[in-house]
């Protein structure tokens, strides 16, 4: 490292990133940087401080930049652990809030429809890029044109799909429609497949290895961290979406937890919205995703940088 | 295992025949066994393939075919030809809805895509932190819903530190959601928060692919960052610029989430966009048929506006990445 350096000066060195004298433009550039940070975090902060307050307090001392009245009965309330008489009592909604189920319910969902998409379009892709077979190049044209549908105009006839399946209100209606594959899962992965070189392939015949081999012992492998991208980024989706959700959903045996949340607002008590258990609830929604993303950020963000994935 | 690699010839008409033929993509095979690999492509796509057929193309075309009956989802849909659509173009809730629908995408879109742009630019030419790229990615990790929520909180008319922040500098309080007029801005600026960060690296990395001896040469001519971003970076980022536009257009026509949960439509319909329209057609009223054919016109619009962005923006040429 140290030799590479020394040895080479010039080139690493004809444009000093450390310190640069600060003029006007940057000062103006990193101001607006700060501002960007500011107004992307700030959110985060308000959810905990009115998530560790009581509603009293809050109604108060509005713009009280800490929390007011510290607490954890927003946490409480939203995890259904406060009686009802208490919640009542707090400002909170007098119906129970079955959190784990629906933390549990979004867990399935997610789980169940990131593991078989991204391994079926893993193997489509493979079949994309690498196999050859007849009306390969027509099939995947038909998949490229799926890509341009959007997702709306396939609700609607996949409600009644998933009806006449009798699969409403049922976690797995909720995940059948992503499980099997997106044309953008299938499209990314046969873009990285189609790049690996050949030569790979053909030192593993030369051993004897069969084409099924190959993809699970070289080819799937060697594409661990676009495929961790793109499961990062579709158990990120799939935890979030609402709309298809709140559709097949009914009763707490299927709701996940964005339908949840959206019921927890709706059920708004007579003195007002119950805002320190809601922010609790959110708070504890998006736990998980922040989580996720903090374990794996650092690979995620370069990936999506420097591929453009999507 | 060996299942492929010791194809017999009989395989040859699946696609093996032409075998000294290489297309762009296609892999050339050693060891002699240049058939095709069509029954074990069939295993591997079979799943994907599924998929595809009964969850997009089968709904698609359903989709199309219940635009065309009248349908409450408990009788079976009952042909009515064109009823539907004369319904939706005599409905002044459809238009109004579509008129909505386009101001949001509009607001959205812009601010989105200008924020971005500049997002982009100050990680590419000012630091290449990934820390950073991190923060502003941290949005996107959010529901809409709790998007919606947490802004729906900041604000609140009364209790929200947005509008605290307001009254604090003298101003009146604003009625951010609750105001015909404030409504839309309001849901495509909340939108923007949480998309912006996912936008800008998109976009970072078509920054990424310009050489930086580009930037080195037009320093040396003594080229200002002013200058540079609109000979340089603008014009190589054309492309993947209009990649991402088509692709954050189609998905801005398709907000729903952040309406639910904030306005459900109102107040007076000045948020009752398109999706939220046809969802309440649907699921509100059981007018399936009806909600249909509304899909089939954004289905429509959206196509156009498509296939209108791609050529004024010559987006095929190139690609993402």
């Amino acid at each position: 490292m140290a030799a590479v350096t020394t040895t080479t000066p010039t080139t690493t060195r004809v444009r000093p990133t450390g310190r640069r004298p600060l003029s006007p433009g940057r000062v103006l550039a990193w101001t607006a940087m700060g501002a960007i940070v500011l107004v992307t975090l700030l959110p985060f902060y308000w959810i905990l401080r009115t998530a560790l307050s009581t509603n009293s307090g809050l109604a108060a001392h509005a713009s009280d930049p800490l929390p007011v009245d510290p607490t954890g009965t927003g946490f409480a309330r939203a995890l259904g652990l406060e009686s009802t008489k208490d919640a009542i009592a707090q400002g909170g909604a007098g119906g129970g809030l079955k959190f784990w189920r629906y933390l549990l319910n979004s867990v399935i969902v997610s789980t169940l429809v990131t593991a078989c998409q991204i391994f079926f379009s893993a193997m489509a892709a493979y079949a994309f890029a690498r196999l050859r077979w007849r009306g390969r190049d027509q099939v995947f044209a038909l998949f490229l044109a799926g890509l341009m549908v959007p997702t709306i105009f396939t609700l609607l006839p996949n409600f009644v799909l998933i009806k006449e399946l009798g699969l409403i209100d049922n976690l797995l209606g909720i995940a059948l429609p992503t499980m099997f594959m997106t044309p953008f899962a299938v499209f990314f992965l046969r873009q990285f497949f189609m790049n690996v070189p050949h030569e790979v392939e053909e030192a593993a015949l030369l051993d004897g290895a069969g084409k099924v081999r190959i993809f699970f012992r070289v080819l799937l492998p060697m594409a661990s961290a676009p495929v961790l991208t793109l499961a990062v980024l579709t158990y990120i989706t799939s935890w979030n979406d609402y709309f298809w959700p709140l559709m097949v959903s009914y009763s707490d045996s299927s709701r996940v937890l964005t339908v949840a949340l959206a019921i927890f607002r709706a059920q708004t008590p007579q003195t007002g919205v119950d805002w320190s258990g809601l922010m609790a609830a959110t708070l504890i929604a998006a736990l998980p995703m922040l989580a996720l993303f903090g374990f794996f950020a650092r690979r995620i963000v370069s990936t999506i940088s420097f591929t453009g994935i999507k | 295992m060996t299942i492929a690699s010791s194809s017999p010839p009989s395989r040859l008409p699946l696609g093996g025949a032409e075998g000294a033929r290489t297309e762009p993509g296609t892999d050339r095979v050693p060891g002699g066994s240049n058939g095709g690999d069509g029954r074990l492509a069939a295993v591997f796509i079979a799943p994907a393939l599924v998929g595809f057929v009964v969850f997009l193309l089968w709904p698609t075309l359903r989709g199309i075919y219940l635009s065309f009956t009248r349908f409450n989802l408990l009788t079976p849909a009952e042909w009515v030809g064109l009823a539907n659509y004369d319904r939706m173009i005599h409905d002044p809730i459809f238009w109004e809805s579509l008129k909505v629908t386009v101001e949001y995408v509009v607001i959205n879109i812009g601010v989105q895509t200008v924020s971005a742009l500049a997002i982009a630019v100050l990680l590419q030419r000012l630091t290449q932190s990934p820390l950073l790229r991190g923060i502003v990615l941290t949005p996107y990790l959010m529901s809409n819903v709790v998007a919606g929520l947490v802004w729906l909180w900041i604000l609140d008319n009364q209790l929200g530190i947005g509008n605290e922040i307001i009254a604090g500098l003298g101003f009146d309080r604003i009625p951010f959601l609750a105001d015909e007029t404030w409504a839309i801005p309001t849901i495509a600026l909340i939108n923007v928060w949480r998309h912006v960060g996912y936008t800008a690296l998109l976009l970072f990395a078509g920054l990424m692919a310009i050489p930086n001896d580009m930037y080195e040469a037009a320093k040396v001519d003594g080229a200002s960052e002013w200058r540079m971003f609109w000979r340089i970076t603008m014009p190589l980022l054309r492309p993947v610029l209009a990649v991402v536009l088509i692709m954050t257009v189609i998905g801005s026509f398709q907000v729903f989430d952040t309406v639910a949960v904030t306005t459900a439509g109102g107040p007076a319909n000045a948020t009752n966009v398109l999706q939220f329209y046809i969802y309440q057609s649907a699921f509100g009223r059981f007018q399936f048929g009806y909600a249909s054919a509304m899909s089939v016109a954004l289905l429509v619009v959206l196509s156009a506006i498509t296939v209108l962005q791609y050529r004024l923006t010559r987006a095929g040429q190139t690609d993402l990445g």
